[in-house]
């Protein structure tokens, strides 16, 4: 029973860090922006899971699930995120994923912006985006899941 | 406090039902030492002691991932669900981390009966951060067959590995400059299989060697480290390395050396614990009013450091003492 | 340093700051002095005749041709590619009609990556950062009306190259045109894909002995094909310094005449074809310096090192992109004077061929409007500067030359680090250029996060306008014609010849025989791309990377 001392008041429950997935869908290989992105939610003090390239919906949603994180930004330049953006959502609510932040980079047209946020995209960051806009907007926005 | 309480029913329930969703979200609350996570594990850690616990360390760039993708394959082979542990360090400048970004390129994602979480060390001084322990005891309550806990070579967690693993995997790899000479003292006593990948590379016919020469002129123990080579990206050499294990196993059971290193280990989590609740305590005392005449006294010279310390570690059991009281 | 003028750069306090505390370095961070005196040069060494000597002289510092743009100006190359054939031939005829003078075929991304359009995988790809080319029927449609026999023809393609190549050839043969008379690139550099941009398939080992057999091809059959473009414009838009950029690339070419030497090739007969491509982006006088310092390191390599005899082997003959990473969504006019910036620096650097960006590409695919003013800047480069007239104009220049010294030094230096390695394939999978080049794009992400560098427009001195320029607009037909022209190809093609000629293809790879003949015969049969890639994989293998974040 050595797990269960009960923390007093002077000694708070740790609330750990934000869990951040950074994951790339599609054939697109373009990771440059995607490894910056990670590091500097590394370097804001964030957990951050890198999936690598080539990751499909079913991927993504494994590796939130699994990973239990706080927010998934994905990665795209291909223009693929039209087709691709919706199945990720279906995939994420299907693994009951309903609460995690999504937020989305890489060369996304104006027009298709209030499309992907009408299907749950939080924010989307287009080229020339400070990283610290970005960081700020998670840091903001992630959920905080300890406070059950 | 009554929410809590059904968050934790609700969490338990679903963990014992076999709910990846809960076992994904107990180990967070449980590496964030959340009240929730902690009964969690009062209450589940009764279902552990079943699985074999797999450590696999060694330096960066011996291919650790590629190997455990290859076990997690030959131990699905033989009908084995397979828990995964990657930890991965901390920056001790700002506490984040990238992890896992190895391992999730791995082929069995789909699969059911395998799980894998990345782990950051967050900044444990002496390597392991404690909540991997309680991390493998979930894995083990899930009811994985195997957990399989991959840490890199550096540091402290090579050594710490031997404190929650059954069997430990020390890998080595030609062409990374002198690691054999640079092994450090102890590493090769923590070592239960010694795994040269790469061993199609050249220079691995002397990695072997070397490790043999050493291996002689350690002391005689009743286990001797067996010399497994492996291509892991070709997974050569991983059915002998997947009986090897079980051949350690099997050891570990019949000559009591199990029974041995089980009472080692619960008596070293004990003290790893122990340690980080007096910390835990003696930061708190430190960073409240309680020290304030103490610190004056310091300043003034009335008292020593040595002293001082001595004063804030009296508060800081005391305080420990209640609360544990309480909980009791 | 930076604390001095961080902030908004309309802060007079920016211009104010003195010179002292200030940071002056390229955009790849090098250092630069205030001013250059005879004494760098003196310093350094500088010897005219050892390291510079007359255009089209060894060391070939000031160009491979005595008369350079006199004789023949570079060829203006616009690479282009979207949608289905038919778009695509259309923009090339457009193209043609307005005095481009080279093809530079763009495919889309599941072509790259040797899958047909209908792959699960190429779900929403289709024709997005090209055209889609997944079997010979494609590419006759690609090329009709165009004359091969006139035109050179660049093909930016790496994993499936060879199956490309393959298609293009057959393309012409079929019109009549043998393959010795045909002209142009193929892209074909399959260890900056390892290292930078990741459109790999199989593994380094396999992938190649791929470009050694379309190399070894080249050699014997078509003689005015460059059978390999090794590129440095990826590594530099994946995130790495000029010097990594030129280093990258040269160590890449020596692995590349190491493995045509190794496969028994004489250097001489291959060495003349082949090819490099280079990124040029705003730091003018840095992008001239390493355009000078590439074809002075890479002739000597040639000579010194494998033993080259003939001089053309030692030529570093090289196209130009304008940098695409340094074009700008915000105020998307600005970068037509990016790109013009860029294009005089590759002219003024000596480049073989150029394409210049057009001004919508950090927003969508070009259009036809913005291609011309793209193509428009070559021409009034070209015509109206005047800058063509004299040969390697900055010569002599002490800045000019320290900096074409400084690069040279750096390369080596990095040359050293990836021989200590084990060289290129094993710095691969070591994740060493990965890393370099992460380091690099994160450093420059940070220093324009803090001002230290500026983007006119992003960074600073922004204004709210939103765009207004006109997008391409993609025929919403062309993917099903696409699709239905697969299905066609797939149900009318003889299975008797399609089945053998997978079958030799199959067993070619496996003996490691080369794969040209093979490939040939394949997609005459109108196998697809998928095809053939999947049979290839089969015997190959598949690259599975290591992630370096």
């Amino acid at each position: 029973m050595l797990n269960t001392v009960e923390p007093n008041a002077e000694v708070p429950p740790r609330v750990g860090p934000i869990r951040v997935l950074i994951a790339k869908p599609g054939l697109d290989g373009h990771d440059r922006g995607a490894k910056v992105m990670a590091r500097a939610l590394r370097d804001a003090g964030m957990e951050v899971i890198y999936t690598g390239l080539f990751q499909t919906p079913e991927m993504i949603a494994r590796a939130a699930l699994d990973e239990d994180v706080d927010v998934i930004g994905l990665s795209i330049l291909s223009g693929a995120h039209r087709a691709l953006f919706p199945r990720i959502f279906q995939e994420l609510r299907a693994a009951g994923l309903d609460d995690v932040l999504v937020v989305a980079g890489g060369t996304i047209p104006d027009e298709d912006v209030a499309a992907l946020k009408e299907i749950g995209v939080a924010a989307v960051f287009g080229p020339g985006t400070p990283i610290e806009t970005a960081v700020r907007f998670i840091r903001e926005n992630a959920p905080n899941r300890s406070t059950v | 406090m009554n929410d809590r309480s059904t968050v934790l029913q609700q969490l338990i329930e679903q963990f014992e039902r076999g709910e990846r969703r809960a076992l994904a979200r107990l180990l967070s609350l449980v590496e964030n030492e959340h009240p929730v996570g902690l009964s969690a594990m009062a209450a589940l850690y009764r279902r552990t002691g079943h699985a074999e616990v797999v450590g696999v360390t060694g330096p960066p760039g011996a291919g650790k991932s590629t190997l455990t993708n290859a076990l997690i394959r030959a131990w699905r082979t033989r009908g084995r669900s397979v828990g995964v542990l990657a930890v991965d360090p901390s920056s001790s400048l700002t506490g984040g981390a990238t992890l896992g970004d190895r391992i999730r390129m791995l082929e069995n994602w789909a699969d059911d009966r395998v799980y894998i979480r990345s782990m950051a060390t967050r900044g444990q001084m002496g390597g392991l951060s404690t909540a991997v322990g309680a991390s493998i005891h979930l894995l083990d309550a899930f009811g994985f067959d195997t957990v399989c806990v991959e840490t890199v070579g550096v540091g402290q967690d090579e050594v710490d590995i031997a404190e929650v693993a059954d069997t430990v995997l020390l890998l080595q790899v030609p062409g990374l400059g002198d690691s054999i000479q640079t092994i450090k003292a102890g590493i090769l006593e923590i070592a239960d299989i010694l795994v040269v990948n790469k061993a199609d590379a050249a220079g691995a016919a002397e990695v072997v060697r070397d490790l043999r020469n050493m291996l002689r002129l350690g002391e005689q123990r009743a286990w001797v480290p067996p010399i497994v080579e492996t291509v892991a990206t070709e997974f050569t050499g991983i059915d002998n390395l997947v009986s090897q294990i079980e051949r350690h196993q099997a050891f570990l059971s019949a000559s009591g050396e199990g029974a041995a290193r089980l009472a080692r280990r619960l008596r070293a989590e004990v003290a790893r614990l122990a340690r980080r609740q007096l910390t835990a305590h003696i930061d708190a005392v430190i960073a409240s009013n309680a020290v304030d005449e103490t610190l004056i006294q310091l300043e003034t010279r009335e008292i020593d450091p040595l002293s001082a310390a001595r004063i804030v570690a009296r508060i800081a059991a005391d305080r420990l003492s209640e609360s544990a009281s309480v909980a009791g | 340093m930076s604390q001095q003028f961080a902030g908004d750069p309309h802060d007079p306090r920016y211009r104010s700051a003195p010179p002292e505390q200030r940071e002056f370095t390229t955009i790849s961070g090098e250092p630069v002095r205030q001013t250059y005196t005879p004494a760098d040069l003196a310093a350094i060494g500088f010897d005219y005749a050892r390291d510079l000597n007359d255009p089209g002289h060894f060391p070939f510092t000031r160009g491979v041709h005595e008369t350079m743009y006199r004789g023949k100006l570079w060829t203006m190359r616009m690479f282009a590619g979207f949608g289905s054939a038919e778009e695509t031939n259309a923009r090339f005829r457009y193209l043609l009609e307005h005095g481009e003078t080279g093809l530079s075929i763009a495919f889309d991304l599941p072509t790259l990556y040797g899958r047909d359009t209908d792959d699960p995988l190429a779900a929403g790809e289709f024709g997005k950062c090209g055209v889609a080319v997944a079997s010979l029927a494609d590419m006759e449609i690609l090329l009709e009306g165009i004359p091969l026999d006139e035109v050179t023809t660049s093909m930016t393609i790496n994993g499936p190259a060879a199956a490309i190549w393959a298609m293009y050839i057959a393309a012409a043969e079929r019109r009549g045109i043998p393959r010795a008379q045909l002209r142009g690139t193929l892209q074909n550099d399959i260890l900056k894909e390892f290292t930078a941009q990741n459109e790999y398939i199989f593994p380094p080992a396999p992938s190649m002995r791929l470009v050694t057999d379309t190399i070894e091809f080249a050699t014997r059959e078509m003689p005015l094909w460059n059978s390999i473009s090794i590129s440095g414009y990826h590594i530099r838009e994946a995130g790495s310094t000029a010097t990594e950029e030129l280093a990258f690339t040269l160590a890449d070419g020596i692995a590349y005449v190491e493995a045509a030497l190794e496969r028994g090739l004489d250097i001489d007969a291959f060495a003349p074809r082949l090819s490099f491509f280079f990124n040029c982006h705003n730091d003018f006088f840095e992008e001239i310096a390493k355009f000078r310092a590439a074809r002075r390191i890479w002739a000597r390599l040639m000579r010194d090192r494998f033993g080259a005899k003939s001089e053309r082997s030692c030529w570093m003959r090289f196209h130009t992109q304008t940098a695409g990473c340094s074009l700008t969504a915000q105020e998307p006019e600005n970068n037509i004077i990016r790109t013009t910036i860029q294009a005089l620096a590759g002219v003024l650097g000596g480049t073989q061929s150029l394409h210049t960006n057009s001004l919508d590409e950090a927003l969508a695919l070009p259009s036809d409007w913005a291609v011309r003013i793209a193509l428009r800047t070559q021409q009034i480069i070209a015509y109206e500067s005047g800058v063509t007239n004299a040969v390697d104009p900055l010569a002599g220049s002490y800045m000019v030359e320290t900096l074409t010294h400084e690069m040279e030094q750096r390369v080596l230096a990095i040359f050293a680090e990836i021989e200590a390695l084990g060289g290129v394939i094993p710095a691969i999978e070591q994740g060493y250029f990965q890393r370099r080049i992460a380091d690099s794009a994160y450093a420059y992400e940070q220093a324009l996060s803090d001002q230290r560098k500026i983007v006119v427009g992003v960074n600073a001195f922004r204004s709210d306008e939103e765009p207004h320029i006109p997008f391409l607009n993609m025929d919403p037909k062309g993917e099903e014609r696409q699709l239905e022209r697969l299905r066609r190809v797939r149900a009318e093609r003889d299975p008797h010849a399609w089945a053998l000629a997978l079958e030799r293809l199959e067993r070619v790879t496996a003996a490691r025989e080369n794969v040209m003949p093979a490939l040939i015969d394949a997609v005459n049969a109108y196998a697809t791309l998928g095809e053939i890639t999947n049979t290839m994989r089969a015997v190959l293998g598949e690259h599975r990377a290591l992630v370096v974040v």
